[in-house]
């Protein structure tokens, strides 16, 4: 989604909030039961990195794949009604959350296993290479540095020298916050994640995940370098995980996001608050804008409520939405559209 | 015109360059240890060396790097060499291959194809013997192809990169390089997911695949020759699709099965066989069926120890006689 004014980026972060809060409620609800992550608190990277992007280039996630679908363009009711298995889904129920896919937006597949997608990203880079078009930018968590899979694939990406762009968004829990019956995070010995591809003379770069300006900057150099000069490249995304992130099942600490508290509130949880403070790529990026004299709480406020009533929109769509056919259970094993077995 | 497994092989990879521009050899092995075959294969890596990418020894990222390219518009081969290595790529294979097509609800297509040399070799021991297809059986999504003559190693491999439109796994055998077979005009290709009758018969259908086909050709020259029997030798050319039609007919002529297949005893391709014939053919059946397969043990080193493991001709000639009552 090409970004022109920074109104449009906070629509774009909000829109990838709204959602995941809407996810989370409507998990509360039990209207959906498979496990499930979301975006909160690394909005400003999808967003960066997307707007960088045109039809011609790829996109591969993980598990938590809402922010970088969004920030892609897809239609926020036809993901929600995958997420709850409805017929209206992408994959028609298929995929739920852990593997929404939208071809048409250059985001062909996308695989739940840890490290699953860096294999995958490669050789759609080595296709951008063969046709002379496009780049590859393959997203994936820490723990994705834990799985062999990642470091056969950055050997690939340097030894074919392929227009990939790893981007690791680093949402590791520090040791010493680590609390039994938390999701999980990585344990690696090394806190620096871009030694592991600098080893394998990959130019690598670091950045604040909660600075959605550096973010821009970061990639709109490092993707304009790429389609001069081809690949690959290694960025490592310092995020702080959001605190409702660290349960087992997402939470939602004092409800819904509040513009509020980019100006002159705060929530009462003590450790949302400095989140909020330090970290929150949302808050920081709203101050810098009225700081700046460009954008003011009404007009937050007016941003926020166009967003609020999208999402709710893609809810209602998705909540109308049927459950597939059974017989829908056979449908698409082969791509010849009948069973050849 | 006569040619080999190995210049079926090589022959099928050529055209296949020359025919489409997307195809890719992602490695460049295929042929083994075997130099006399890897020298058939040296003018399609000198005539299309800029789609002949070289790799690291890195089998899960070669496998992953085969898909992600299919599914963004190219079709490549991905050289996973010998079959017990694709366990070292088995999780891109079997859990993102096979997958995508379904899980992106029919969105995006995967037409790569993974080849393996697999199979008792002669002292490849334990972890360089294995026939990972019915392992690989259990994943749907992947076509499973398993050619047991050298028009089918031409034929099957040349579908695989030009017209497949799913992930294939194609598995090879180097103890089937010699063998011999026309192509051309006069010898049409039956289609993928078509079993051939290689050889008619009366009494005992003998189910094969691989190098199990060879083997059974020759037992039923034996059964013939020594015994009388009328045998005829179906080869399955894949497992998956699996031409279930072709069997029961076989067995409704002859009353009698044997499957030689080269996978473990339990579970292995063999056994799905028998449950087939059990489930739809039990009727046509006069005597019980006789699995001829690798019994459950890991593969040993010494050629005695391997031999007798192994699926012979003779052991294929002893159960058509013990289910025909000799």
């Amino acid at each position: 989604m090409q970004i022109v004014d920074p109104a449009q980026r906070v629509a774009a972060m909000l829109r990838i909030r709204r959602f995941e809060e809407q996810c989370i409620q409507l998990a509360r609800a039990k209207r959906f039961a498979g496990h499930y992550h979301v975006y909160i608190g690394q909005e400003a990277t999808a967003v960066a990195a997307c707007a960088e992007l045109g039809p011609d280039d790829f996109v591969f996630t993980t598990w938590r794949n809402h922010g970088h679908l969004l920030a892609r363009g897809a239609a926020p009711g036809r993901m929600m009604a995958e997420i709850l298995g409805k017929a209206g889904g992408y994959a028609g129920g298929r995929s739920g959350t852990l593997h929404l896919a939208v071809r048409e937006l250059g985001i062909p597949a996308t695989s739940a296993l840890v490290g699953g997608s860096l294999p995958l990203a490669t050789g759609a880079a080595l296709a951008c290479k063969r046709r002379g078009s496009g780049i590859t930018v393959s997203f994936f968590g820490d723990a994705a540095l834990e799985e062999g899979a990642s470091y056969e694939a950055m050997i690939i990406a340097a030894v074919w020298r392929i227009p990939i762009l790893f981007v690791c968004e680093n949402n590791s829990i520090p040791p010493e916050l680590r609390k039994r019956g938390q999701f999980t995070s990585s344990t690696l010995p090394t806190t620096r994640l871009a030694d592991v591809p600098e080893s394998l003379r990959i130019p690598t770069e670091v950045v604040d995940g909660a600075d959605a300006g550096a973010l821009a900057d970061c990639f709109h150099r490092l993707v304009g370098e790429m389609r001069r000069d081809g690949g690959p490249r290694f960025l490592e995304v310092r995020c702080t995980r959001w605190p409702g992130s660290f349960p087992l099942w997402p939470e939602l600490p004092c409800g819904e996001w509040q513009v509020a508290w980019a100006f002159d509130q705060k929530p009462d949880r003590p450790d949302l608050a400095v989140w909020l403070e330090q970290s929150d790529p949302l808050v920081l990026h709203i101050r810098a804008l009225a700081a700046a004299g460009i954008l003011d709480q009404r007009r937050i406020e007016e941003i926020d409520a166009r967003v609020r009533a999208e999402i709710a929109d893609a809810v209602r769509f998705a909540l109308d939405s049927p459950f597939p056919a059974a017989a829908e259970a056979y449908r698409h094993v082969w791509a010849t559209g009948e069973p050849i077995s | 015109m006569k040619i080999s497994f190995a210049e079926g092989l090589a022959k099928a990879i050529y055209e296949s360059l020359a025919a489409d521009p997307r195809v890719l050899l992602i490695g460049s092995g295929f042929m083994g240890l075997n130099n006399a075959a890897r020298a058939m294969l040296d003018p399609a890596l000198k005539d299309f060396s800029e789609r002949v990418f070289v790799t690291p020894i890195s089998e899960l990222a070669l496998a992953g790097a085969g898909t992600g390219a299919a599914i963004a518009g190219q079709r490549p081969v991905v050289d996973l060499s010998t079959g017990s290595f694709v366990f070292q790529a088995f999780p891109q294979v079997v859990n993102e291959a096979a997958n995508i097509h379904y899980m992106s609800g029919g969105q995006t297509e995967v037409p790569v194809t993974f080849y393996a040399l697999a199979g008792i070799r002669g002292s490849g021991a334990a972890q360089h013997s294995h026939r990972p297809q019915a392992m690989l059986g259990q994943a749907p999504g992947l076509q499973i192809l398993l050619p047991g003559g050298a028009d089918d190693a031409y034929y099957l491999m040349k579908w695989s990169l030009l017209e497949s439109r799913n992930p294939t796994v194609f598995i090879s055998h180097a103890l089937l390089f010699e063998e011999t077979a026309e192509i051309g005009p006069d010898f049409p290709m039956p289609p993928v997911g078509r079993a051939r009758i290689r050889r008619e018969g009366r009494d005992v259908s003998i189910i094969a695949n691989s190098i199990t086909v060879p083997r059974a050709l020759t037992a039923a020259g034996v059964l013939a020759r020594d015994h009388g029997v009328s045998a005829e030798v179906v080869d399955l050319r894949s497992i998956v699709p699996l031409d279930r039609a072709t069997v029961l007919q076989s067995v409704a002529r002859t009353g009698h099965a044997v499957i030689a297949d080269e996978c473990h005893r339990s579970f292995g391709v063999a056994a799905e066989i028998a449950a087939i014939l059990a489930e739809d053919g039990l009727a046509s059946l006069k005597a019980p069926v006789r699995r001829v397969a690798v019994p459950d043990v890991p593969i040993p080193y010494s050629p005695p120890l391997e031999t007798e493991l192994t699926v012979t001709a003779e052991k294929i000639v002893a159960a058509a006689l013990k289910v025909l009552g000799r």
